[in-house]
């Protein structure tokens, strides 16, 4: 059989300075000063995954430390590209290559949740801090407390436990932890205390988390009987495991919000193949469940069938039939408003949902420009969601481009998931109905003088225009003919 | 809520040029309804470069005089800045610039700044910067804050607006266009106007008059925010675009891409990586922004007539039917390019302006092959 050339492009070991910016994941300042030692997190990097020294030994072109900001491939929106492109970066590179198939394993991310203090370093998503904690051995915060009881955010907390750090609580909203319940018998047991029906009030703590203040919430939410101080250094955030599907929204795959795969997740065929011919999807950002979050397997068999799509000879992987997400038992769309509803809705005080451009809940969902404007005292300027609607869900782009909350530099990253939830929250509405805000290439951000090294094609320079490049379009009106053609006219016969 | 059944004037298309003509037709109290077949300002009104300039248009002394105080005529902010500088990063732009300084209208002021005017008010050019020019006229604003001001406005004095309502066709009586019919229902209308953009053309065929168009694609960037310069409008190297309030450089530019229209749709991101030809002009530019991040790039699909210009005139199958296409300049223009819609509507002609120039007659001896003799064309690929 033919082998193809493989290239792989990893982005970790992420540098710190990266990390610092909250890209790609939600590292809450998290990360030790042992993120610094570039050759040290290569090793444990690759120590942690055998499969990066069988794929090396295997042939493959491996690039760590190396980034895909966008895909590109023609459609009915663009014509010149030479075919399908990735776009590349290293610390000091930018470039682009082709390739015949694409195959995104991205990952994926956790969904921000706002109270106040969660600006504190401290607060970190659960796949930052596993990430931390059990691959890199670089995460500061020794005791943590955990949001959330899926599968995803139990195995989380298994995952920390097992490197050593400590969890005080695991608190839930719900009445009853969401996740397998024997990973709940097994944190009990390892001396986890569980805390449902509970949300964090607030982060305390001067430079950086040092303790959370909890609350016991009723059915709607709101925050009942006394507050309680848990000491902790850190909060990881695992009410919501999303797929990373920023690379493939950005291309124009088709996207759709499926519950029994994490929330938006590319729509595939059996082969993982996307509604892009040559693109294909596979583990995490293929969609999350339950079973797959427990079973390496799982995401395993939807690279094989993905090799064997694009090889033609599926047949030799001896692949048994297409595991069905198993459908969580608890409903995600509910699930994640709730959560939003008692910590960022009921909130005790304003904080910023998008940190980036300090952007308040209520300044979302009254769509107010931003503060800089001055136009806080404007008679008018007391418009809401609702003047924005008409016979659709909102649509968080609508809002962002109204308000800047999603607009900063972290891409929307620790805000797109709960500004959708409350979204729908005020609308009324499911989670799945509102839509994807959109992902745009560069899905990293990407510093301009890597990106000015794309090659640009003598014949791109050439055509380069400040705009349509119409001379007659600029001739004043009383040099305009009577009739207009292109025979006679000659401001463009000039040319 | 009732349903809605019609107006006095319908317009077709809820981006820039048909809401400001809206807002001006509901401050003259016209019952007016604005149909957009997905959100107000989501194609090229809410993808360009917020300049405000064209300086050749009959509607731009109108538009000079109303940029500055639409804030306070709409009653929402557009982030209006006023003046623009243009830098000139070769001798050669240099000269272009200032052989059109020189032709420029002896009403508008512009001088060529000194390098110490330069540093001061352009803190992101680099020595490497041949001149530069300060335009004491135009400026920039944000094209979503002011599209959704035009339509808040709007709806402020009675006008209505349907969102999510795409329009399938038209019932005609004799010479007049009666009713649209969409997928909510059909509305009634005395008087209709037809600014959807690149639909237009396609619109305006169905009633036996087409408005001659082609659509391209455009491409921009935008940074992480940097700190305020003086003047955010400075653009020049072959991009147009600005410093926006917030401190994001959002420029663009480059070679367009000629496209064929899907039947009633859009594209929905057809950027490419033109981004990184845009980052290289913008930091000869402005070297000292080399470092900034680009974090978002995007696209729009924009229409032009066969000779640039703008059509605003009356079918003449239709009479009672306007067709308006600002040919890939209606940002800017968009304060006076809806009072002219308006006073045409209104009064059967402008009343500040003569717009003569924006008749759709002049097409009536346009080669049918105008798009190929142009090179305006797709250029032929294979779909995914």
């Amino acid at each position: 059989m033919r082998g193809l050339a493989v290239v792989l492009i990893d982005e970790n070991p992420v540098l710190f300075k990266t990390m610092c910016d909250e890209v790609p994941l939600h590292y809450g300042q998290g990360m030790s000063s042992a993120v610094r030692n570039r050759n040290a997190m290569i090793e444990a990097f690759v120590t942690s995954e055998p499969l990066i020294q069988a794929a090396f030994e295997a042939g493959v072109d491996v690039r760590l430390g190396t980034t895909c900001w966008g895909l590109y491939a023609n459609g009915p929106g663009v014509h010149w590209l030479p075919g399908t492109v990735a776009g590349l970066a290293d610390e000091e590179r930018g470039w682009l290559i082709g390739a015949e198939h694409v195959i995104v394993a991205a990952g994926r991310r956790d969904m921000g949740l706002g109270f106040p203090g969660w600006e504190k370093p401290g607060v970190i998503g659960a796949t930052a801090a596993v990430t931390l904690a059990a691959r890199l051995g670089a995460l500061n915060p020794r005791r943590v407390v955990i949001l959330g009881t899926s599968a995803e955010a139990l195995s989380a907390a298994v995952a920390l436990h097992d490197a050593g750090v400590e969890i005080t609580a695991i608190v839930e909203q719900a009445a009853e932890p969401v996740g397998p319940g024997h990973l709940v018998t097994k944190l009990r047991a390892a001396g986890c205390e569980f805390l449902t029906h509970h949300i964090v009030r607030e982060a305390l703590g001067r430079e950086s988390v040092e303790g959370v203040l909890i609350a016991a919430v009723d059915k709607t939410g709101r925050a009942v009987g006394e507050e309680r101080r848990i000491e902790c250094e850190g909060v990881v955030l695992a009410v919501g495991t999303t797929p990373v599907v920023d690379v493939l929204a950005a291309l124009g795959c088709h996207i759709a919000f499926q519950p029994e795969r994490g929330g938006y997740a590319p729509v595939m065929d059996m082969d993982q193949r996307t509604s892009v011919h040559n693109v294909f999807a596979v583990g995490d950002c293929a969609g999350i469940w339950p079973e797959k979050s427990l079973d390496r397997s799982i995401a395993a068999g939807e690279g094989q069938r993905a090799v064997g799509a694009i090889l033609g000879d599926a047949k030799n992987y001896e692949l048994t039939e297409v595991p069905e997400p198993d459908v969580p038992t608890y409903d995600i769309s509910a699930y994640r408003m709730a959560w939003v509803r008692a910590s960022v809705i009921e909130a005790r005080a304003e904080f910023h949902v998008c940190q980036c451009e300090e952007v308040t809940a209520r300044e979302i969902l009254e769509v107010r420009p931003p503060r800089y404007l001055g136009w806080q005292g404007a008679s008018r300027n007391d418009r809401s969601l609702f003047s924005l609607l008409d016979k659709a869900p909102p649509n968080p782009d609508h809002v962002k481009r109204l308000t800047r909350a999603g607009m900063g530099p972290c891409q929307g990253r620790r805000c797109r998931e709960q500004i959708a939830a409350l979204l729908a929250l005020q609308a009324t509405v499911p989670l799945g109905a509102v839509p994807l805000a959109g992902y745009r290439a560069p899905v990293r951000p990407l510093p301009l003088v890597i990106a000015s090294q794309l090659l640009e094609t003598a014949d791109q320079a050439r055509h380069w225009e400040l705009w349509f490049g119409i001379p007659s379009q600029w001739q004043s009106p009383c040099e305009i003919p009577e009739f207009f053609t292109v025979a006679t006219n000659e401001v463009t016969s000039r040319e | 809520m009732t349903e809605i059944n019609g107006a006095s004037v319908v317009i077709v298309g809820g981006g820039v040029t048909g809401l400001s003509a809206a807002w001006w037709l509901a401050q003259s109290g016209v019952d007016v309804l604005v149909i957009e077949k997905g959100i107000v300002g989501w194609e090229a009104s809410g993808r360009n470069g917020g300049g405000c300039g064209h300086v050749t248009s009959p509607l731009y002394a109108e538009m000079l005089r109303l940029w500055p105080i639409m804030d306070e005529l709409l009653g929402y902010p557009t982030e209006f800045s006023a003046n623009r500088i243009h830098l000139a990063v070769t001798e050669e732009q240099l000269t272009v610039q200032k052989r059109s300084a020189a032709a420029l209208n002896p009403g508008y002021r512009c001088e060529l700044l000194d390098q110490k005017q330069l540093r001061e008010l352009v803190p992101l050019a680099g020595d490497n910067v041949a001149g530069a020019h300060f335009y004491h006229f135009g400026g920039h604003a944000n094209p979503h804050r002011t599209v959704q001001g035009y339509a808040w406005g709007m709806q402020d004095h009675g006008g209505r607006l349907m969102q999510h309502c795409a329009v399938t066709g038209f019932r005609t009586e004799g010479e007049r266009v009666v009713g649209v019919e969409t997928e909510r229902g059909l509305l009634g209308c005395d008087q209709l106007v037809i600014a959807a953009g690149p639909q237009t053309g396609h619109l305006s065929a169905i009633l036996g008059q087409e408005v001659p168009m082609a659509s391209a694609r455009a491409e921009m960037i935008v940074t992480e925010p940097l700190p305020l310069m003086p003047y955010g409008g400075v653009d020049g190297n072959g991009l147009h675009g600005r410093q926006t309030l917030r401190g994001n450089l959002a420029f663009g530019g480059g070679p367009h891409e000629w496209l064929e229209l899907p039947e009633g749709g859009v594209f929905a991101n057809p950027s490419t990586p033109l981004m990184g030809h845009i980052g290289r002009r913008l930091i000869e530019m402005m070297p000292k922004a080399a470092h900034a991040r680009i974090i978002r790039s995007w696209a729009g699909v924009i229409e032009n007539t066969p000779d640039g210009r703008p059509v605003i005139d009356r079918l003449s199958t239709f009479p009672n039917v306007l067709v308006a296409t600002m040919s890939s300049v209606g940002f800017g223009l968009s304060p006076s390019s809806g009072r002219a819609i308006r006073d045409v509507v209104v009064d059967g002609a402008c009343s500040f302006a003569d717009i003569s120039s924006f008749r759709l007659a002049r097409f009536a001896r346009l080669e049918p092959d105008w798009r190929e003799l142009q090179g305006w064309v797709a250029l032929a690929t294979e779909d995914r």
